[in-house]
């Protein structure tokens, strides 16, 4: 069962970035950049590939989405409300005093949330562990770990990507959004990683690269596909530009973790109308 | 006539602070995990590219590098923020303390006042960590001030040292310059009747407080504790003898930082006295604006103002 397998994704996307783009406004705080990259994979994840029931959000036999990438809360928090998590009219609590939508993903808060993160380069290892627990109780879901290109950094990465190997798991789709910009500045004047398909492959993962995150059809094939690799891991790199749908915000360091001044939010407004 | 001086970042301290020093002769090497932005160390690389080194998001990795490099005779500044030094604890505790090797950990984003990003990039724990580390000296700076004489008394001293800064504009304090000794407590208020020790953004806070006491009768000494470790026991012991009582207020986890290691020396002393402890109860933060999250956990003038009418009452 795929909740919400009727929905128009192109037009929730549309509506996801402009949450997001308001939530961000409205703490003065929080992430856009890989908000905006990494929308449409959410998306179609909730939309078209993963097994899950919002009404049942403690479902054991759910599928599981991890989000290592822990600033991105504000596509995590959007796309869950628009697929009826919570009420849509909470997202503009996010940040603020006492709300349950935290700066960083929290476990629990709200239901749909399957890890606490913000530290990066562990959600890789978490829900391989999730997926290893999944595999001692027969339980046959799957579970979806999205990573940004800057978290490839991280040693705890390779890691959980040898461990998984290692221990034969499948049913595990890690899934990195390569949109080339980290905190300070551009990932390959940061760290160069690549080739990361490559490196993947060497360690024993089953993985497709060179996708366009931002088209629709495409990332459906390739999450299909990393769904059905059986006795692998696999991994799907999508290509990606940070900021993506606002023009001043794409593929700008700038727009890593600034908010957007009143004058930068009416722009970022019209243009997502 | 003086003006006030605009409220100020500690963090903000660092990178200039680094280029006034590598100016003055200073053999300075920085390494970043991707915050160069954030803790100010970018100010240095733009300045010294040649020995700036960024290590991407990979924090474990930068520490232990930072050892080796500071065994070729450099003084290495580490910087990130203080939950992702936590990150490399086992890399600090082999590639630098046990080793004892010249390597300053600068920290921003200290605290619960990180704010608005909530649990995960608040740092309830550091003091603990760090000053469970042998080898270490332990600094957290009162203002932008102090800060820099930290950073500079940090570059000058050899061995490791950990200096927390943080996220908020705070007022400044030393406006007349910096009094920073290392291990040394400064006295910004005497008092009578109790003695408040505060380190970071509760000094000024304490200060207040002290203000507020003093209208309704109770005389607080104020003591700045910029160093964590090594404790001014000397201080602390003055304390108990010419006060009577003690609050510690610290933006951090009570039951093991500044208040636990104060406690613990004035245990130790000849007069142990009564003590309250203004900190961080057993939780992790949460998302609001920072100063929502210091109101929050009661780290406040009122807090403090609170903790010594309590602890001035079991006095008796
Ligand atoms: C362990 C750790 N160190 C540092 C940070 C600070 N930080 C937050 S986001 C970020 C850059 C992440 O870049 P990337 O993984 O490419 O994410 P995206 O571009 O998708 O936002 C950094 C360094 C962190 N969150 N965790
Ligand atoms: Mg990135």
């Amino acid at each position: 069962m795929v909740a919400g397998a009727g929905t128009d994704l192109r037009a929730l996307t549309k509506r996801v970035r402009r949450h997001v783009v308001e939530m961000v406004y409205g703490a003065q705080s929080g992430h856009i950049g890989g908000s905006m990259s990494s929308t449409e994979i959410l998306a179609v994840l909730y939309g078209r590939i993963m097994r899950h029931d919002p009404q049942r959000p403690d479902w054991p036999e759910r599928d599981r989405f991890v989000m290592s990438k822990g600033h991105c809360t504000p596509v995590q928090y959007a796309t869950l409300a628009e697929n009826g998590y919570f009420p849509v009219e909470e997202l503009s609590t996010f940040r603020k005093k006492g709300s349950r939508l935290q700066g960083h993903s929290v476990l629990g808060k709200p239901q749909g949330v399957e890890n606490s993160a913000g530290a990066l380069g562990m959600g890789l290892s978490f829900g391989l562990g999730i997926r290893l627990g999944m595999r001692l109780n027969n339980i046959d879901a799957h579970v979806y770990v999205l990573m940004g290109d800057g978290e490839q950094d991280e040693g705890q990465v390779w890691e959980a990507a040898m461990a998984a190997a290692h221990h034969n798991v499948d049913r595990l789709v890690a899934i990195i959004d390569r949109n080339g910009i980290q905190n300070d500045d551009f990932t390959r004047e940061t760290m160069r990683t690549e080739p990361l398909d490559e490196k993947y492959r060497a360690f024993g993962w089953e993985v497709r690269a060179g996708i366009d995150g931002h088209d629709l059809d495409a990332v459906e094939a390739a999450l299909a596909w990393a769904r059905d690799v059986r006795g692998k891991p696999a991994l799907v790199i999508f290509d990606t530009v940070k900021g993506k749908g606002v023009s001043f915000m794409e593929n700008n360091p700038g727009f890593h973790g600034a908010a957007p001044n009143a004058e930068q939010f009416a722009r970022a407004m019209e243009e997502l109308a | 006539m003086t003006t006030t001086p605009a409220p100020a970042a500690t963090r903000e301290a660092l990178g200039p602070a680094l280029v006034r020093l590598q100016q003055n002769g200073a053999d300075i090497v920085v390494v970043d995990a991707d915050l160069g932005k954030s803790t100010s160390a970018r100010t240095f690389r733009d300045a010294y590219p040649e020995r700036f080194f960024t290590f991407g998001v990979a924090e474990q990795n930068m520490i232990s590098a930072a050892g080796g490099l500071s065994t070729m005779g450099h003084v290495v500044v580490a910087s990130t923020f203080a939950v992702f030094a936590e990150h490399a604890f086992d890399q600090l505790r082999m590639s630098v303390a046990q080793p004892k090797l010249n390597v300053k950990i600068v920290a921003s984003h200290g605290g619960v006042s990180t704010g608005e990003d909530g649990a995960s990039a608040q740092s309830v724990e550091d003091y603990a960590l760090f000053s469970s580390l042998v080898n270490f000296t332990v600094c957290v700076p009162a203002d932008v001030v102090e800060a820099e004489a930290m950073v500079a008394a940090a570059v000058a001293t050899p061995g490791p040292w950990y200096i927390r800064t943080g996220r908020p504009k705070i007022p400044v304090i030393y406006t007349d310059g910096p009094r920073f000794q290392v291990g040394k407590a400064d006295m910004l208020r005497d008092g009578t009747d109790v003695t408040i020790v505060a380190c970071g953004l509760l000094v000024e806070r304490s200060l207040r407080a002290a203000e507020a006491l003093e209208r309704s009768g109770i005389s607080a000494r104020v003591l700045n504790m910029g160093t964590i470790r090594p404790l001014d026991v000397e201080a602390l012991t003055a304390a108990a003898r010419d006060t009577g009582a003690i609050v510690v207020a610290e933006e951090h986890l009570t039951h093991s930082g500044l208040g636990a290691m104060c406690a613990q020396a004035i245990a130790a002393s000849t007069q142990p006295v009564p003590m309250e402890f203004v900190g961080v109860q057993n939780r992790y933060g949460e998302s609001a604006t920072w100063d929502e999250v210091l109101e929050i956990m009661g780290l406040t003038a009122e807090g403090v103002e609170a903790a010594v009418r309590k602890v001035v009452a079991r006095k008796r």
